[in-house]
């Protein structure tokens, strides 16, 4: 086993790790709010680990073989789908946050909140 | 002459991400000369013609959606610079809010608040980015904006003192360089 | 580099998994808002997913896929968002 796939296996077991703590928490938290910290932290990092092992992969093929144009290419698509994962991702989490807020579910066990003054004294 | 700058950095935009999706796919695979790796990454003539008309319509479409203040800092490449630096410092943010998430995850220690912040920036540019990297660190979720106060409400899975200076004010400081 | 097939695989498999537990999440979910926030980890999933399987079957089609299947995911999210506000105004 060479040094290159021991680290794109490191990657690839970190990318699978920290889905499973997402789909765990997703579970585990008892409100909206917080399930919506473990599942978008958590697979966003999976996920965002996940492309950075398929590029390393793909650079390292691309290394290794004189004729793996293919490779390079499949590189350069995971990083726009990077982009994508990061621009798309936290801003939904955003608006389902939001929509939560404004249906009326109280964050449980909330020690403080302040948006709830503030609508209540607009109203 | 506003119109045309839109236009023309509309197109530019939708001109490179076309590019780039493109590159080197129109290739026959195997038949390029394997000692010059870089001519393989090389667009056909087709595959300039049909970006530049799909990127023309697009711009005429949606340019004064992308920019609808007539604000064109963003064209100066040095901030896009920037945006790549900053990358590094919300990796390492990130990193350590997936440990603490982690943490309480396994242990279920929660004590959760939202609070308000004043970031104090005032281009929508840079409050989308402040609200995205909060989304993305220790703890914190944006559910709210008030755009014109430039006030947002965060979610805090375990309150702290300070809340502004505690959740934005590693990023403002770094938003600050490129968006405002 | 015969064994990282496998493993991609593997982690294909694995995200698998993970889709089939947070679909639980969806049909047991008390509001609707946890449904939401169910299917949008599963989304991210599915991106991940398809990005394994892109790189073990070497098809860069599959990537290609996630990205729009990323836009399109997120647009879904939004409305669903805007619906339970409370009606698109």
């Amino acid at each position: 086993m060479t040094w290159p796939m021991m680290v794109i296996l490191i990657l690839l077991i970190i990318s699978v790790i920290f889905n499973a703590l997402g789909t765990i928490g997703l579970h585990r938290f008892p409100d909206v709010y917080t399930r919506l910290h473990a599942a978008t932290k958590c697979t966003t990092f999976g996920t965002i680990f996940m492309t950075f092992t398929v590029m390393a992969y793909s650079i390292r093929r691309y290394v290794i073989m004189t004729d793996g144009t293919k490779f390079l290419n499949m590189a350069i698509h995971t990083f726009v789908a990077l982009i994508a994962l990061l621009i798309t991702n936290p801003t939904g989490a955003h608006a389902i946050a939001r929509a939560a807020h404004k249906m009326g579910i109280k964050p449980e066990k909330a020690v403080k909140d302040d948006l709830e003054d503030k609508e209540s004294e607009v109203s | 002459m506003k119109r045309a700058k839109a236009f023309l950095s509309t197109f530019l935009l939708a001109l490179f991400v076309y590019l780039s999706l493109t590159l080197a796919a129109g290739m026959p695979e195997y038949s390029m000369a394997p000692e010059e790796p870089w001519s393989q990454i090389i667009w056909s003539f087709e595959e300039f013609v049909l970006g530049i008309s799909v990127s023309l319509i697009v711009a005429s479409l949606v340019d004064h959606i992308l920019c609808r203040t007539e604000d064109f800092r963003m064209m100066n490449p040095v901030r896009w610079g920037i945006i790549l630096v900053y990358s590094i410092p919300l990796f390492i943010e990130m990193a350590k809010a997936n440990l603490d998430v982690a943490y309480r995850i396994i242990t279920g220690k929660i004590e959760p608040a939202i609070v308000k912040i004043e970031p104090d920036l005032e281009s929508d540019l840079g409050l989308t980015f402040l609200a995205n990297s909060i989304t993305l660190t220790p703890g914190t979720l944006t559910v709210d904006i008030d755009d014109k106060k430039s006030e947002m409400y965060i979610h805090w899975i375990k309150i702290g003192e300070d809340p502004t200076e505690n959740i934005a004010g590693r990023f403002v400081k770094w938003i600050r360089r490129f968006a405002e | 580099m015969i064994e990282l097939t496998t493993a991609f695989y593997a982690a294909a498999l694995a995200i698998a998994l993970y889709i089939i537990i947070c679909a639980l999440r969806v049909f047991l979910g008390p509001s609707a808002a946890d449904r939401t926030v169910a299917l949008d980890t599963i989304n991210t999933l599915v991106i991940g997913g398809m990005i394994a399987l892109g790189a073990a079957m070497m098809e860069t089609l599959f990537i290609d896929i996630a990205i729009v299947y990323a836009i399109l995911s997120f647009i879904t999210t939004l409305f669903i968002a805007k619906y339970l506000e409370g009606g698109v105004s």
